[in-house]
């Protein structure tokens, strides 16, 4: 029997799209539904960041590094204030070390709740869900407003601490949202989890083996999702992460549907890691004092961490002046984002827009 | 393993190449580019750095530096760190994407932004900036955004 | 008890008596033949503004009930709590610039944003609003739903064709596709009820389920269920709304319209929902029987409390791909109406009709049906439950490069 002579069509799920996480092109070949191939196309947000990182001195980068990944602002800011603080072997006080550890975490909480959020957006739920999350994201926020005066783009990091203490309120109320966070995220499990069309649309959607994870360099929930128990926080531990007592959620088979398991199970992860940093908070100064001009010694440096959406490095080269010479994020979305092609092939149209949500993506963050 | 290991291993397992390593608080190994592939290839088969986190592009005065900060997932071991230089006028750095397809993008991010040319790489585009832009904006000699405009 | 009485009965009957002596009013003027005309002219224009009246609110209905589930306020700037929203949105359509896509193919681009509302106003014909309240009393009521009903689809892919755009004609397939499928369905399972009645006119059926003394979602509960998500994946609303899945082909087949055509689109979609739920009413919960309130309230509040179930489905439910849907009509609906009509037809065979012993037959029938699905379902649904495994290293105690 002859095979039918089909012919594949090219469509452009171009950068205005109301589900593409930022301005994102992407040029899909179609067979019917069926996908053959997958071409990203980024760069529509790429603002120069490096360079631009280079122009401004060592003090002035810390802010800049907020406009990377603007849904979690903070971690940005903590990899990069430790990359400089190894380079100039800078010790922060501790009181500093618990409340940058608390404000990482709640980050990370933050988005990942968002993550989920705009995934189910993207599955058709209109909307709900990400209110939900949304809501809670609102109070987190509020938190760190009241401490660093500014809601998304806090610039509360110094190099050598943080640059205000915590305030009179925060304390009751971070204690008080600490509590109410589980039972919140066990309502969204409630309604998500065991949904008979979101397991429909998510299982066995955009399978990464863990081996190909690993090639493609893949961190975060992505890889974890597939089943590698591999996060910098445990493997590399920086800062006083080997005081805490946390685990690794790792999924089974690796598709969408673990990757939400395995965000929703480190949220709650976050919420144990705040729970004993209240717990344990010192006393103390809250930054070493600082100077006026910031001259690290030369050399190179790679410093990473576990930013929410995998792992962010900083590759700093410092000749001895005020402003870096090399200032090279390495950043996580962007490395992540190489594995589209390879998840989306033989799976639908609809598949595709499901899966980008499952990678968690920034724009900000990729184009730099 | 310490970096000093993973040396004296290249070192053992390769007495023909030239190796330099560098002290530092990042300890490197400096190899020469036509060596690179060989080398990366045991590095990940035999000392399982299965894992490439960053390729990083430097422009120094004297020449271009490819730098790469290898880990293993497997072991949850240390990084090994490589330099590569490649001259000024026609950098020329061999693809490793053959060994870790995660170098795709960052390899082309790095002839992107700043110039350097990786033979043997599937797809050398540009990534960042549109097609058709001329020059590279992370080399030293390009105008930065702050002193010029460099296009309207 | 007996002024309460009649004042129910006058208040029940207060439309039929209008049209009435309006009809006996023009009867002083016009001969017989003009006052048939203009009473059925009348009777034509009251149901269209109707129909577009009742969008007004329906619209604002909808968009707060969707705000209060997700914990917000719906639309609340324009006039008491909100209700001239609808007329806001209309003006800001009515002003917006038409915009007719250069390859288009004018006159069927043209065509297709006005046909859909037209088998949509059709349907509204034959709906009984109230005792004695029906625009026609066609006595093949039922076919003639769903052979209006399906001049939609061809709308539909008239739309999505003549746009000459990838992603519309992506959008008239699906939707085509998917109307087509979900007929299948809708009319089977609404055949036990035809069985039970005997009759195809919607009044006949309204007046069966008085004579049976209970609405037929009690003797076909499986069948008002599976008319039910058939009818809502018919009229394109989520969970099955991908021929408009936002975010994914942004908008599907009506990507090209804008301003009044785009108007007429949404309007369309709305009084299909309102219809569904109108006939679901009929069909299967008595239509305007009830106690106490007048007739045509009773109608409205069945047909709104359907209404409601279909907001409350938009909210919350995430949407099915192209393909689920198609299996989903196929394997699943299409084998269990005909299951439905096969034990319906069977019993009512065999059972007396009208009697407490045929609606207590046909009732536990069901009832044996839906647990022997269930019992056949459950082995799926146990074994699906998926977990992540924690797994809680120590940090790694040695350290790294030197």
């Amino acid at each position: 029997m002859t095979r039918l002579k089909t012919e594949t069509v090219t469509i452009n799920m171009g950068p205005h799209h109301p589900s593409t996480h930022g301005v994102f092109r992407l040029i899909l070949t179609l067979d019917g539904e069926t996908i053959v191939d997958v071409e990203p196309v980024v760069g529509y947000l790429h603002r120069n960041h490096e360079k631009i990182g280079e122009k401004n001195n060592w003090i002035q980068n810390t802010p800049f590094t907020d406009r990377l990944d603007y849904i979690s602002p903070l971690n940005a800011e903590f990899a990069y204030v430790l990359a400089v603080e190894k380079l100039a072997e800078i010790e922060p006080p501790e009181r500093a070390n618990y409340i940058r550890i608390i404000m990482v975490e709640l980050n990370r909480l933050v988005n990942h709740l968002i993550a989920t959020g705009f995934l189910l957006n993207e599955l058709g739920c209109f909307f709900t869900p990400m209110f939900y999350c949304l809501r809670w994201r609102e109070m987190v926020v509020d938190l760190i407003e009241m401490t660093a005066g500014s809601r998304m783009m806090p610039n509360y990091f110094w190099i050598g601490g943080v640059s205000a203490d915590l305030p009179e309120g925060f304390l009751p109320e971070c204690k008080e949202l600490v509590s109410a966070l589980p039972g919140f995220l066990d309502e969204l499990e409630r309604l998500l989890t065991e949904n008979e069309i979101l397991q429909m649309r998510c299982k066995n959607v955009g399978i990464l083996p863990p081996e190909v994870a690993t090639a493609f360099g893949c961190t975060g929930p992505l890889l974890r999702g597939s089943g590698v128990a591999y996060d910098v926080r445990k493997a590399e531990p920086y800062s006083i992460y080997d005081r805490f007592d946390f685990d690794i959620p790792v999924g089974t088979v690796g598709d969408v549907y673990d990757r939400y398991l395995v965000r929703i199970a480190e949220a709650r992860q976050s919420i144990r890691i705040v729970e004993q940093a209240l717990r344990d908070l010192p006393g103390g100064e809250t930054a070493t004092p600082k100077k006026a001009k910031f001259r690290p010694p030369e050399g190179d440096i790679y410093h990473r961490t576990e930013a929410p959406k995998g792992e962010l490095g900083f590759y700093l080269v410092s000749d001895g002046s005020e402003h870096p010479y090399r200032y090279k994020i390495r950043v996580p979305s962007f490395v992540n984002l190489q594995s589209l092609p390879y998840m989306c092939r033989g799976h639908k149209i609809a598949d595709v827009v499901v899966v980008i949500g499952s990678i968690d993506i920034t724009m900000g963050e990729v184009d730099r | 393993m310490t970096s000093q290991e993973t040396f004296e291993r290249l070192a053992a397992r390769f007495p023909g190449f030239e190796l330099a390593y560098v002290e530092g608080k990042d300890p490197s190994v400096v190899v020469k580019a036509e060596n690179l592939v060989e080398l990366a290839q045991h590095l990940r088969d035999e000392q399982e750095y299965d894992y490439c986190s960053s390729i990083t592009a430097v422009d120094y005065p004297d020449r271009f530096e490819v730098v790469y900060h290898l880990y293993s997932m497997k072991n949850e071991d240390g990084p090994a760190i490589l330099k590569v230089h490649a001259d000024r006028e026609n950098p020329q750095v061999p693809s490793v994407t053959s060994i870790w397809t995660g170098a795709d993008w960052q390899e082309r991010e790095a002839w992107d932004l700043m110039g350097i040319r990786f033979p043997g790489h599937p797809n050398l585009k540009r990534i960042l900036m549109w097609e058709g832009y001329e020059g590279h904006p992370l080399r030293k000699d390009f105008p930065a955004p702050q002193d010029e405009y460099t296009f309207s | 008890m007996q002024s309460i009485q009649g004042i129910l009965e006058f208040v029940d009957q207060v439309f039929v008596n209008l049209s009435a002596w309006f009809s006996s009013l023009l009867a002083n003027y016009l001969p017989d033949w003009a006052v048939t005309f203009v009473m059925m002219l009348a009777t034509v224009l009251v149901l269209i503004f109707f129909g577009l009246g009742s969008i007004i609110w329906i619209n604002v209905f909808e968009r707060k009930i969707i705000g209060r589930i997700q914990d917000r306020y719906g639309p609340n700037r324009f006039g008491p709590w909100g209700l001239l929203q609808c007329v806001a949105d209309m003006v800001k359509l009515l002003t917006k610039e038409d915009v007719t896509p250069s390859q288009a193919d004018r006159l069927i681009f043209n065509l297709a944003a006005v046909l859909p509302i037209i088998p949509t106003f059709l349907v509204l014909a034959v709906l009984p609003f109230g005792r004695g309240m029906v625009a026609a009393d066609l006595s093949i009521g039922f076919l003639y739903i769903v052979a209006v009903g399906s001049l939609g689809t061809i709308a539909v892919f008239m739309a999505g064709w003549s746009s000459r755009n990838k992603y519309s004609m992506l959008g008239g397939m699906r939707t085509v596709a998917q109307m087509i499928s979900y007929e299948i369905p809708m009319v089977l399972s609404v055949v036990g009820v035809l069985l039970l009645v005997g009759s195809l006119s919607l009044v006949s059926i309204v007046d069966a389920q008085g004579e049976w003394r209970l609405p037929f979602v009690v003797l076909q509960p499986l069948a008002f269920v599976l008319y039910f998500t058939a009818a809502v994946a018919e009229v394109n609303r989520s969970p099955f709304d991908l021929p408009e899945g936002e975010s994914e082909i942004v908008a599907g087949y009506h990507i090209e319209y804008s301003g009044i055509k785009f108007a007429m689109f949404l309007l369309a979609e709305y009084i299909n929902a309102f219809s569904i739920c109108a006939i679901a009413t009929t069909l299967f919960l008595g239509g305007w029987r009830g106690p106490i309130l007048p007739s045509w309230a009773w109608f409205f509040l069945k047909t709104y409390f359907l209404y409601f179930v279909l907001i409350w489905l938009r909210a919350t439910l995430p949407r099915l791909r192209v393909d689920q849907l198609m299996n989903f009509a196929w394997k699943t609906l299409v084998p269990l109406a005909l299951a439905n009509l096969m034990v319906t037809a069977l019993v009512a065979k065999l059972v007396p009709p009208h009697s407490l012993v045929g609606a207590a037959a046909l009732l536990g029938v069901n009832v044996l049906l839906i647990l022997g699905i269930a019992v056949a379902k459950y082995p799926r649904w146990k074994r699906e439950k998926r977990e992540v495994v924690l797994v809680s290293k120590s940090a790694a105690p040695e350290a790294r490069s030197s």
